[in-house]
């Protein structure tokens, strides 16, 4: 698949001041793709989607959208971006079809295509009701659709959203992740959550940033081998000894939890279920659950961000021995 | 850029804001209309003696156009404080940045669309003065001159309000010291009149006599170069400010 690359991000970095948000990322976005940007508090998500689209200038780095470098030139990247922030950027003394007109006029949209471009982004998000009530009046899951139709409402070749779906009720948030999947099948989409379930449900790409850093890069399907199982939970009704357990080829370790549930670890590449069932069978331990233990996105999410925590404290005692 | 300042200027009106101050303004200068030409009218016989001396131009509309001068320096502040750091409060800014428009169209935008606002105010309050030719004269070159120093004066302060606005995320903070800088621009102009060795520059600074000049009818290019240039001046600053904003 030679799809062509929307967003390349080289060795981007940015400080505020001495202190680093985003340090020496750099990935690529092709259209079709729905990217799903993961980290916890202050990781430099927003911070790199206010680089991406131009609202803050890199300290270090290049950034192209569309084939444009964004410095050379900032109008016709920009012309190829949609940006929700995280706050959407709402005249509140506007009403909803007045604003996306002036959006659409901000985007360059010919006059005589306006209506029709402000009617398509009401009709995507939903906000045919209410397309003549003033912005300021409307709840915060409406003022936060009206941002994704000022967004998408020139059909630009990539769309940054910032944390969409916060403040949408669930009903809502399911017809926003499919509206983000409809415009990921001809844009490709950026999105930044904190909420895992959204990317399984949303992304096919994901990428994991913490303290500036990117810890992860990978489709989805490449998530889920990472998360693969690596662990059996089996109960017995007769149980045998656990040395018995560990004897079975392909088992590394096994723990007895309670009841007659054992926990049984393996190799990630051979999978003892069978030889394990056999065994059961052989022996007549009445083997009456086996279950594969999977690893939720949660864990993986938490051991990935985790692990880099503990290299930064050894980093720092190192620095601390160094100084004394 | 006509787009944003097409926003700019419906958002005035959107709002009571315009309202009040197009009532307010029209009401204070309508007394002053009426007491200036009532003042005319009880000297006229007076100034027939006179040699040279002050016509129905010179007192009305010089008065008008001096009072309009005082009350946009009030109320200037008030209108140039929201251009850009209300937007930057209420994180609209991104929408602009991120839209594929330049600084300087957002800069230009936001001043012609108050620029345009100031035009309609100085239509509105033009009229009273005009109304005058039912039954007298005016030196239209004098009234020209006044009107073309009054357009410069308001960008002038627009542009500096503007420029203040780019500098803070607080509004009021924009208000007062655009309000600051506008009274010491008009004062300046006193130190700069009495005597002293470095008074040609502060006269040449003081926002006010330039104006005065115009007001008078002496149409000088070097005080309509002042109004132009730094008028110029603080706009290039603004664009520059914005987008430093993106670097810091």
């Amino acid at each position: 698949m030679s799809a062509e690359t929307l967003i390349s991000v080289q060795n981007l970095s940015r400080y505020y001041g001495p202190i680093c948000a985003v340090n020496n990322i750099s990935f690529e976005v092709k259209r079709g793709q729905i990217l799903g940007f993961l980290g916890p508090n202050g990781a430099g998500k927003t911070t790199t989607m206010q680089v991406i689209t131009g609202t803050l200038a890199p300290t270090i780095g290049q950034i192209s959208v569309a084939g444009y470098d964004l410095l050379d030139y900032p109008l016709k990247a920009k012309a190829a971006l949609g940006y929700l922030p995280e706050q959407p950027p709402l005249y509140k003394e506007m009403e909803v079809d007045e604003f996306l007109k002036f959006c659409a006029r901000l985007h360059h949209i010919p006059n005589n295509e306006v209506k029709k471009a402000v009617d398509r982004a009401i009709d995507l998000c939903g906000l045919d009701n209410v397309q003549h009530r003033l912005i300021g009046n409307l709840s915060k899951g409406y003022q936060q659709r009206v941002g994704i139709a000022q967004a998408i409402i020139h059909s630009p070749a990539v769309v940054v959203l910032d944390e969409p779906t916060v403040g949408l009720d669930p009903i809502q948030i399911r017809e926003i992740r499919n509206l983000i999947i409809d415009l990921g099948t001809e844009h490709s989409v950026i999105l930044s959550t904190h909420i895992l379930s959204e990317v399984q449900a949303v992304c096919n790409h994901v990428q994991i940033i913490n303290k500036g850093q990117l810890i992860l890069n990978d489709t989805i399907e490449g998530l889920y081998a990472k998360m693969q199982t690596t662990a059996l939970k089996v109960a017995f009704l007769r149980p045998p000894a656990i040395d018995e357990l560990i004897n079975i080829e392909g088992i590394m370790r096994a723990e007895k939890g309670e009841d007659h549930y054992f926990y049984l670890q393996h190799m990630p590449n051979e999978n003892p279920a069978e030889q394990l069932v056999k065994h059961a069978v052989a022996q007549n331990w009445g083997l009456v659950e086996l279950t594969p233990q999977q690893q939720s996105l949660e864990e993986v999410f938490v051991e990935l961000t985790r692990n880099d925590e503990f290299i930064r404290t050894v980093e720092g005692d190192l620095i601390t021995k160094e100084a004394a | 850029m006509f787009t944003i300042a097409a926003r700019e200027l419906r958002s005035y009106f959107t709002s009571p804001l315009a309202w009040a101050i197009l009532g307010v303004v029209q009401f204070i200068l309508a007394i002053v209309f009426a007491y200036s030409t009532d003042l005319f009218l009880s000297i006229q016989e007076q100034l027939v003696s006179v040699p040279n001396a002050p016509g129905l131009t010179d007192i009305v509309v010089k008065s008008v156009l001096m009072w309009l001068s005082i009350i946009m320096l009030l109320i200037t502040p008030l209108l140039t404080m929201r251009l850009i750091s209300e937007e930057r409060r209420s994180k609209t800014l991104a929408l602009l940045l991120s839209s594929p428009v330049s600084m300087t169209s957002i800069i230009l935008g936001k001043f012609l669309g108050l620029v345009t606002f100031f035009l309609i105010m100085l239509a509105m309050v033009l009229l009273m003065p005009l109304s005058l030719l039912f039954g007298g004269n005016l030196d239209m070159g004098q009234f020209l001159s006044g009107i073309i120093g009054a357009i410069l004066f308001a960008t002038l302060f627009i542009a500096i309000g503007l420029y203040i606005s780019t500098l803070t995320a607080n509004p009021t903070v924009a208000a007062i010291s655009t309000f600051g800088v506008l009274i010491f621009l008009w004062i300046i102009g006193w130190i700069g009149n009495a005597d002293g060795e470095s008074s040609e520059l502060f006269a040449y600074i003081s926002i006010t006599n330039h104006f005065d000049n115009l007001l008078r009818g002496l149409f000088h290019s070097t005080d309509v170069l002042y109004y132009v240039i730094f008028t110029a001046l603080f706009l290039i600053l603004s664009i520059h400010r914005l987008d430093a904003e993106r670097i810091q």
